[in-house]
């Protein structure tokens, strides 16, 4: 018995000594003369959107006449890549980052600012230079944008006789109608992470809510809405535990006739052909108020990595990502919005769809826009009040205050 | 990891005791074999498991944050991470949730895997087939297991509430009311336990020799008086490992949780290890996050001191 201790202590000891032997040896950066290549980290790691973006990546490449070396890893795990590679000081030489994060990473100082290699930033959508601003000097630049909206089955929509909802009384109204049976009438994700929040915001903030003021009416009216929703059983108790993505799967199934989504589920909506779908701006509470809704998308930076040619190389890859072409490109083949607004009325054209997406992000405001730094905290209270109210732990009036106690 | 922490300690503790043949001390080409032997394990140890130890505790020392990965600099802030972490609010809750989970796994898993075990010890046809498909919830990966769990449990169309309609019992909200999230988070933690318990209890009821059956049998010993007075007296040292090992593990669980209600709902099945999860990977909180877990590291050490005074003393019988 203590002889196979013995042995098993041994070659546990010994297993990671042979392992370690294996990290390391990157590329190592050249400081001097001609950049012939970079490196570039996103999280786009699933089909259809890894090759179309590569494609956008492999334009600009032959552009610049540099060949990149490209690494995807999953959406949740990137800032978490960032970090270690920040603190083993080998940080890509091209950097994406979720817009809600960038001002977060810009302030510990690890990217550098645009304006030091004049890259032009006119033309793009306030809201997403609000989130790539950190300080007052530009850190991204995001090709696409995305939003949210309300996605309706037509269909079913006629056959109760239901007009597509634009403010929240006939949102209530269509959700009642079309319930019934396994079939409820809206659903969104009110999941105790960031996305529940996200979902949460266009409804708060077009009806005059502010992230900086959370325990107001008006936020309370909001949340008063989604609790409507739930407690007359027009949506399912089980919104609190859905992702966007499950929220697509219930309206695919046919268990939901009208959901609050975002144009990235249009691809696959469209792989289930008998589900017809059509969308409308996010309602608001009363007519005259400007449904406004939150700005997601992804940005891309150049982060410090100490090779000063390399990094004004990185700043003109980033603006080549956001071309007039590459925009058109990658807003058509991924369902997102391009970012710079006068292209708006030709990728209209293009892709009638996203008609009402498009109109959002003119007036979409970021996340990060108000709160900077801070967002995470406001975001998480904002998704344990959703959860307290839709669980019946506390009124709408009362669950922002119970949330921000902490 | 507290797995391998454990058994190596085990080991190393075993391998420093003095044999007990030949007590006399000899320093000379002896013990520096017995040193030699002894250095990986300790290297092993120092390198992996006393250096994170170590870190975590300054850590949680420091105000420790995304900016510290890129500057290095990470100010020391005594011990205002634990008065944080004392004065949230999700502390006692995650607290009495970390409780409820592990004492409520513990007993289902022991309940059941003993019962199982002792099924498993009479010999019937099939019954190595069997015990081997009991392995199988042991070699999913806890995140396939907990996304199948999450939509078996699924309030509207999950089967098991479906399975329970046709008895005309209303759908019960599994994972989406917080009276009753622990509870199903705990009977599908107990799931995932049953294969330790049921393998570690089987192995120990082989040991037990049949003659004491037998023994029993002539003074009219059987069935539950059996079990009673030979079952449960010889199995007792392999109880006690099976429990304070089942506490250990249990106490830091975060996969199962994570993936079936991600603390929710309105935090109701916050624990420990979710708290200090979600305060450095969500909050990027890194001190805080390594104040909690340093609270969870020192209720499960309480358990690993248990569990190496009851294993010595097993060792010496």
């Amino acid at each position: 018995m203590k002889n196979r201790k013995f042995t098993l202590a041994a070659m546990t000891a010994i297993a990671p000594l042979a392992l370690t032997a294996c990290g390391g040896g990157g590329g190592s950066a050249s400081s001097s003369g001609e950049v012939e290549s970079l490196t570039v980290v996103d999280y786009y790691n699933n089909e259809p959107d890894k090759t179309l973006v590569q494609e956008a990546i492999d334009r600009c490449a032959t552009e610049l006449g540099v060949t990149i070396e490209r690494e995807t890893v999953p959406g949740k795990d990137l800032i978490q890549k960032v970090l270690q590679r920040a603190s083993s000081q080998t940080m890509p030489d091209v950097l994406m980052l979720d817009n809600p994060d960038v001002q977060e990473i810009a302030a510990t100082g690890g990217l550098s600012p645009l304006s030091q290699y004049d890259v032009d930033t006119s033309g793009f959508a306030q809201g997403m230079l609000e989130a790539a601003t950190y300080e007052g000097e530009v850190y991204g630049l995001a090709p696409t944008a995305n939003t949210l909206g309300i996605f309706y089955n037509p269909e079913l929509l006629e056959a109760a006789g239901v007009e597509p909802p634009t403010t929240w009384d006939e949102l209530k109204t269509a959700a009642e109608q079309l319930t019934e049976g396994d079939q409820y009438g809206i659903a969104f994700s009110a999941i105790a992470t960031y996305e529940g929040s996200w979902q949460f915001l266009p409804f708060m903030w077009s009806n005059g809510g502010e992230e900086t003021d959370l325990t107001s009416p008006e936020v309370a009216e909001a949340l008063a809405l989604w609790k409507g929703l739930v407690d007359s059983g027009s949506a399912s108790e089980a919104v609190i535990n859905w992702s966007q993505a499950d929220v697509k799967d219930q309206f695919v199934a046919g268990k939901a006739a009208m959901m609050v989504n975002g144009p990235w589920q249009i691809p696959a909506l469209q792989e289930n052909p008998d589900v017809k779908f059509a969308s409308v701006q996010i309602p608001v509470n009363e007519e005259g108020q400007t449904s406004i809704a939150r700005l997601g998308g992804e940005v891309w930076t150049v982060p410090v990595t100490g090779d000063d040619a390399k990094q004004a190389k990185s700043a003109e890859f980033v603006e080549c990502m956001s071309n007039d072409e590459n925009q058109l490109a990658l807003a058509e083949a991924r369902y997102t919005v391009p970012t710079k607004t006068a292209l708006a009325e030709e990728y209209v054209a293009k892709v009638p769809e996203m008609e009402s997406f498009t109109e959002q992000v003119a007036n979409a405001r970021s996340r990060t826009g108000q709160l900077g730094e801070e967002w995470p905290e406001a975001a998480t209270v904002i998704y344990n009040a959703i959860q307290l109210a839709l669980t019946g732990k506390a009124e709408p009036a009362e669950a922002f205050e119970q949330a921000s106690a902490g | 990891m507290t797995q391998t922490e454990l058994t190596t300690t085990a080991a190393a503790s075993s391998a420093e005791a003095p044999p007990p043949v030949r007590a006399r001390r000899r320093f000379s080409r002896e013990g520096v074999t017995r040193l030699l032997f002894v250095a990986p394990a300790a290297l092993y140890l120092v390198l992996f498991f006393g250096y994170p130890v170590v870190k975590n505790i300054t850590m949680s020392l420091q105000e420790y944050t995304t900016k510290t990965f890129f500057t290095g600099e990470a100010p020391w802030v005594g011990l205002a991470n634990y008065q944080a972490v004392l004065n949230s609010n999700l502390f006692w809750p995650s607290m009495t949730n970390t409780a409820l989970f592990t004492i409520g796994s513990i007993a289902g898993q022991f309940i059941i895997g003993l019962a199982l075990a002792c099924y498993f010890k009479r010999r019937f046809p099939l019954s190595n087939f069997l015990r081997s498909m009991l392995l199988l919830p042991w070699l999913l990966p806890l995140i396939v297991s907990s996304a199948t769990w999450r939509s078996i449990l699924e309030q509207d169309s999950g089967i098991l509430n479906q399975f329970l309609g046709t008895f005309g019992i209303e759908p019960v909200p599994w994972l989406t009311s917080p009276a009753v999230a622990l509870i199903a988070v705990v009977l599908v933690n107990i799931w995932v336990g049953i294969p330790f318990n049921v393998t570690i209890l089987y192995g120990g009821l082989q040991d037990i020799p049949d003659e004491l059956y037998e023994a029993g049998a002539l003074d009219g010993a059987t069935g539950w008086k059996a079990f009673r007075h030979i079952t449960l007296p010889n199995l007792k040292p392999v109880i006690s490992v099976v429990l304070v090992l089942g506490v250990v593990y249990t106490i830091k669980v975060l996969d199962i949780i994570l993936g079936l209600t991600n603390g929710g709902p309105a935090n109701a099945t916050q624990t420990l290890s979710i708290r200090s999860y979600q305060e450095s990977f969500i909050n990027f909180e890194f001190g805080v996050g390594a104040a909690f877990s340093n609270i969870l590291i020192l209720i499960s050490l309480v358990f690993a001191v248990i569990y190496l005074r009851a294993n010595r003393r097993a060792v010496d019988e």
